[in-house]
């Protein structure tokens, strides 16, 4: 009855040291997070604007996006249009060959991630290099994040120590981390010297201003565009808001429900090319506006790529990110897999016992767990249900449909008690495998019940 | 007002001792309480392993068992909240609005939010840690969810306040998930044992002899990963130390 998630999480507990390891440091995250929404004595109320303005901000793309472009126009950016990543990649490759962009520095963009866009530049010739430190180590590394926020989260100073000296040739067996992120920088600084073209994401839209905004704490998207005279900023759809009142809403949730900080040490707001230079803007559909169509699910939309879901997630914490086949994991990432490739994805839905934590700490109130119970109504319909748990259920069912069975069932149970070990505890019982099975009582409450053992008790109570 | 009793398959079959105690506790408390035979199981487990279509018929069961009562209580906030938050949907598609949402109360909930007793006259000398289970919080508010900042307030802990030498403690992942979630354990066994596992010793750090909650299958669950480990812990249901002899 596994699925692909449960596999590759049983093979990430069984180095149980770097498993629970993984798990506290990303509850200590989580613990930040509690820490900081604690102090904002409206923080409830900032959630319940952020989601109200996230429903406003989808069901008025039309309107946003076009005012959008209007003032990014007026600012002096030039703004493209991109339905898929297709046309994402092929306009961000235009761009660069029509200039002759040999060097290419990035900071950190989930949407370049989901539409695959380093490999395809650098197929082509374009050295690109991801300038986020964690993004950089993966890069070396060639692996992808696994946690949006936190991309290398799951590696240990030693791994990048032992990565640096073979990239970066730094000292042997030196893994003080203060040593290492030096050295990342002086390597980073001779890329940014040397970049002709810089990219971002973005993290807002601002369609009263035109303004993409980005928010980082290494500076290292703030190096890209000072070091470089070419800027292209792309975003999803759902990344636009109205005006600056509510981007405030979502700059005092976002850092400390990402990471326990009141808010990230850089936020920077990209409205206008520099002088001789230029500023592009690609704004990215890629199935975003399929999803706003989509009822019970359009809700994903306002998620504002914080992390909080993965922190809290206690089956995250303890199977990882490469645990999941989306590359976003965790709740969100069940969630946005499901809404991109439902067939490609549907084995993440396992990964989830509905505790609903995700939902209580989102930040734009995206009703992730909500939203995996409903998929899961939906996996039979796709053709990706588990056998054993179809036959399992609708035998319950009947079970359960008919009170002479379940009576009998009742009745039965306790003989499994006294089975031989060997029969009960084996490879077809996945509950036993580190647990023991529950020990059926040797009367039901129905049949104590109909023997009027339990109002003779109270009785027998009452006249004591 | 009648109480239509509602006992949960499992609580049927594994702990009848926590229906006994249950009814005997609304009765201790002065109500009219009757158990109407030939319940079976509320539907959740199909549904959450992604066959709610199978809780139709017993959806509708349900609501014909409890038609006659006042109120329907139940032992097991899990099920409760599974009727409270699905059964509107569910009976949606047989064209039949939900009666019961409107009456159906978690055990504690009811005690705590309808009866407010003063007193209990029960005794417990022993020290307790509050399982607190996620559908209990997250969709019962019987204690404030720890992801949300309004002040903290825990239903059990205010009726288990009301028995007599009790000692009383929460772990320090205040409402973090036991790994139970039905089908979820058997399905992502490694990470819901993992979870069994961590969750105990959390409870075990406060120094507790007893976890208790309102849920049932999580102490299920819990049990599971005591039994296996021999740890010295544990598990009783919240209304077996409400219902305990003062």
């Amino acid at each position: 009855m596994s699925t692909a998630h449960s596999k590759a999480a049983e093979k990430f507990l069984k180095n149980s040291q770097q498993a629970e390891w993984h798990n506290e440091t990303l509850w200590m995250v989580r613990a930040k997070r509690d820490k900081l929404s604690k102090q904002v004595p409206e923080w409830e109320e900032l959630r319940n604007n952020a989601e109200a303005l996230k429903l406003y901000s989808s069901s008025h793309w039309v309107e946003l996006l076009t005012e959008f472009e209007k003032n990014a126009i007026a600012n002096g950016a030039v703004v493209h249009w991109a339905k898929d990543a297709q046309e994402y990649r092929e306009i961000v490759y235009q761009l660069l060959s029509e200039r002759n962009v040999k060097n290419f520095v990035k900071s950190k963009s989930m949407l370049s991630e989901e539409c695959e866009l380093d490999d395809y530049l650098i197929e082509r010739g374009i050295d690109t290099v991801e300038t986020d430190l964690g993004e950089c180590i993966l890069q070396l590394m060639k692996l992808p994040p696994s946690h949006i926020v936190l991309p290398a989260i799951h590696i240990k100073r030693e791994q990048v120590g032992e990565l640096f000296e073979e990239k970066l040739n730094t000292e042997k067996g030196n893994f003080d981390p203060t040593y290492l992120t030096h050295q990342a920088r002086k390597y980073l600084r001779q890329i940014f010297l040397n970049a002709d073209a810089s990219m971002t994401g973005g993290n807002f839209a601002v369609a009263s201003t035109g303004e993409v905004v980005v928010c980082t704490n290494e500076g290292n998207a703030d190096m890209g565009t000072a070091a470089t005279d070419f800027h292209i900023a792309a975003f999803g759809l759902d990344k636009i808001v109205p005006d600056r009142e509510s981007l405030g809403v979502f700059t005092r949730l976002l850092a400390r429900s990402a990471t326990g900080q009141p808010i990230t040490s850089y936020t920077a707001h990209y409205s206008k090319p520099k002088k001789n230079g230029e500023f592009h803007i690609i704004i990215v559909d890629n199935g975003r506006s399929e999803i706003l169509g989509n009822e019970e699910h359009r809700k994903v939309l306002n998620c504002i790529r914080c992390g909080a879901c993965m922190n809290t997630c206690p089956v995250y914490r303890r199977s990882g990110g490469y645990s999941y086949s989306y590359f976003i994991p965790g709740p969100i990432g069940i969630n946005l897999g499901m809404a991109h490739a439902p067939n490609k994805h549907a084995g993440n839905l396992s990964a989830c016992s509905l505790c609903l934590s995700c939902s209580m700490v989102c930040p734009a109130k995206v009703d992730l767990g909500e939203q995996i119970y409903k998929w899961r109504q939906k996996l039979d319909e796709l053709g990706e249900s588990n056998t054993t748990k179809k036959i399992l259920s609708k035998g319950m069912k009947l079970v359960m449909d008919n009170p002479a069975l379940f009576n009998a069932a009742l009745w039965a149970a306790p003989m499994v008690n006294k089975m031989p070990r060997f029969m009960v505890y084996n490879k077809l019982n996945a509950w036993g495998e580190g647990r023991d099975l529950p020990q059926f009582a040797s009367e039901s409450f129905n049949s104590m019940w109909k023997r009027n053992k339990v109002q003779l008790n109270d009785n027998k109570k009452d006249n004591e | 007002m009648k109480i239509g009793l509602f006992i949960p398959c499992y609580v049927n079959a594994i702990f009848p001792q926590v229906g006994v105690a249950s009814y005997q506790l609304l009765k201790k408390l002065g109500l009219d309480v009757d158990y109407p035979i030939d319940q079976t199981c509320c539907g959740q487990p199909m549904a959450n392993a992604g066959f709610e279509d199978e809780a139709k018929k017993l959806a509708m069961r349900f609501e014909s068992q409890f038609e006659k009562y006042d109120y329907i209580v139940g032992p097991s906030a899990s099920c409760v909240s599974f009727v409270k938050e699905n059964y509107p949907r569910v009976l949606k598609k047989e064209k039949h609005l939900c009666e019961s949402i409107g009456k159906i109360y978690d055990i504690c909930e009811f005690i705590h939010d309808v009866v407010k007793p003063n007193s209990l006259n029960a005794s417990f000398p022993h020290k307790v840690s509050i399982h607190n289970s996620c559908h209990g919080v997250r969709e019962l508010f019987l204690s404030t969810p720890s992801e949300m900042n309004i002040p903290y307030n825990n239903k059990l802990r205010n009726l288990l306040n009301l028995v007599n030498d009790i000692e009383i403690f929460e772990p320090k992942h205040i409402d973090e998930c036991c790994g139970f979630g039905g089908m979820f354990a058997v399905e992502e066994q490694a990470v819901s044992t993992a979870m069994g596992r961590d969750k105990v010793k959390d409870h075990m750090s406060t120094g507790a002899e007893y976890i208790t909650g309102a849920d049932g299958s999580c102490m299920m669950h819990m049990k599971g990963v005591i039994d296996r480990e021999k740890w010295p812990i544990k598990t009783i249901h919240v209304v077996e130390i409400l219902n305990s002899e003062g």
